[in-house]
């Protein structure tokens, strides 16, 4: 097996689907979307099947999820947000699920994709804006107006705010972009140097305790982390949305 | 990577070293051995393609955005129908049966309060007649007895009144004979003393002024 810590990012295709000259092919990233989606669904579906009046251990881990994005939601758009609940608590089972995933073995990351954590982001967005422009039209624009600021200072404040809301899509898909993949290629660089330094000899075996070490302790912080830039990326939604429920209102 | 970059120098023969290294590593564990020539093929042939960092590589996007619409939106949409009215179901139906369960507790609780109320109720009840009728009881017995007492001490006076007048009768009618005895005691002693008789008449009288 190779070294190689860009190698687990890698997209193979598994069923080529080629459509018009354009690639559609079912691949391995394709593959763990469809893992993502099905160990999600059917985990909340199996636990919740008793519909048991005192929860067995996994279903109030389902409902634990319920209630927290319900209430992260809750907290941040108020009960007017709430018309997004199903909208937030799939982006978040679905973020989870896979950062979740990709820390198996061997396994793919689909949030270490730029492309697939930049359409979740638009599709935030995206939201935000349709819904914010139904809702309120014009007054829509308040969002980048802040109250209680002297008009002249708007000059300058409303720029801001413009260029602050055209990069949320970017710092939002980045971010969880990102951690997810330094995240496995520092994971895989440790594990890498257990390796090869476990193949020189009795002394490469002991010098190869302190990258297994850190190997363990960085699986441990990667497992936070998958969790933590779920969490991070649903607070970072609710708030977007309640832009788009209340315009002006910050 | 690490490994490769450390054992060879030039970078064309990185694969070839690569390889070589593996190979001795295949008489330690041969069952890797196709494993590891499938992807030394495939690394040497995506770089002969292209040098792009695999998650930038633009070529694949089309195939993610499909799949990845498909699958979120049949996410989203068995969550939204199936999956998230079902838990909310639950939540809401324990909520429910936690507050009836609650309202139950309070309902009861205030019966026994009501019943303990109306216990001591009665037991003050109960007190105060019984406290009444042995008012009663005993008043009853004292005016009995103050009767009796009445009745006992008029008959007493009665008697002693009676023994009083009779003492008074006996007196007076002593005393009457008092003077009687004296007389004939005062004869009796004038005859044996003088040896005579004397004048009944004197002898009473001097009896009389001797009694004042």
């Amino acid at each position: 097996m190779s070294n190689d810590p860009i190698h687990q990012f890698h997209i193979n295709q598994w069923i080529p689907i080629h459509v018009g000259g354009v690639d559609l092919s079912f691949t391995n990233s394709s593959a763990f979307m469809v893992a993502t989606v099905g160990v999600a669904s059917a985990f909340l579906y199996l636990t919740s099947s008793n519909r048991g009046l005192i929860p067995t251990r996994l279903q109030s881990i389902s409902e634990m999820a319920y209630e927290f994005v319900a209430s992260t939601l809750r907290d941040s758009a108020g009960s007017a947000g709430m018309k997004f609940f199903p909208f937030v608590f799939s982006l978040f089972m679905f973020v989870l699920v896979a950062n979740m995933l990709g820390m198996f073995p061997y396994f793919f990351t689909v949030t270490s994709q730029i492309i697939v954590t930049f359409c979740l982001a638009i599709l935030v967005i995206g939201t935000v804006l349709a819904y914010g422009f139904a809702k309120h039209g014009s007054k829509f624009f308040g969002v980048f107006v802040p109250s209680g600021v002297p008009k002249l200072l708007l000059l300058l404040v409303v720029p801001i705010e413009i260029i602050s809301f055209l990069s949320r899509p970017i710092s939002l898909s980045v971010r969880l972009f990102a951690n997810m993949l330094a995240g496995h290629i520092t994971l895989k660089v440790f594990a890498g140097f257990v390796a090869s330094l476990s193949a020189l000899g009795a002394l490469g075996i002991g010098g190869s305790i302190l990258p297994l070490a850190m190997t363990v302790a960085l699986t441990g912080l990667e497992f936070l982390v998958a969790f933590l830039q779920a969490y991070v990326f649903t607070v970072l939604t609710c708030m977007y949305l309640n832009d788009a429920v209340h315009p002006g209102g910050h | 990577m690490f490994v490769s970059s450390a054992h060879a120098a030039s970078t064309t023969e990185t694969i070839v070293a690569q390889t070589d290294t593996h190979g001795a590593a295949e008489t330690v564990a041969p069952g890797t051995t196709p494993d590891a020539h499938a992807t030394e093929t495939h690394t040497e042939t995506g770089a002969h393609e292209k040098t792009v960092f695999p998650p930038f590589d633009s070529t694949h996007f089309a195939s993610q955005i499909l799949w990845l619409a498909l699958t979120f939106a049949a996410f989203y949409l068995f969550l939204s129908r199936v999956v998230l009215p079902r838990i909310g179901g639950i939540i809401e139906t324990r909520r429910d049966r936690i507050a009836t369960d609650l309202d139950h507790a309070a309902r009861m609780k205030q019966e026994s309060d009501d019943a303990l109320a109306a216990y001591e109720q009665e037991l003050a009840d109960a007190k105060k007649q019984a406290g009444s009728i042995a008012q009663k009881a005993q008043d009853e017995a004292k005016a009995k007895s103050d009767a009796e007492q009445a009745k006992i001490s008029a008959a007493l006076e009665k008697k002693l009144n009676e023994a009083e007048a009779s003492i008074a009768a006996i007196k007076e009618k002593a005393m009457k004979e008092v003077g009687t005895i004296a007389e004939d005691t005062a004869t009796e002693i004038v005859k044996k003393i003088v040896g005579g008789t004397v004048d009944k008449a004197s002898i009473s009288a001097a009896v009389k002024a001797v009694r004042g």
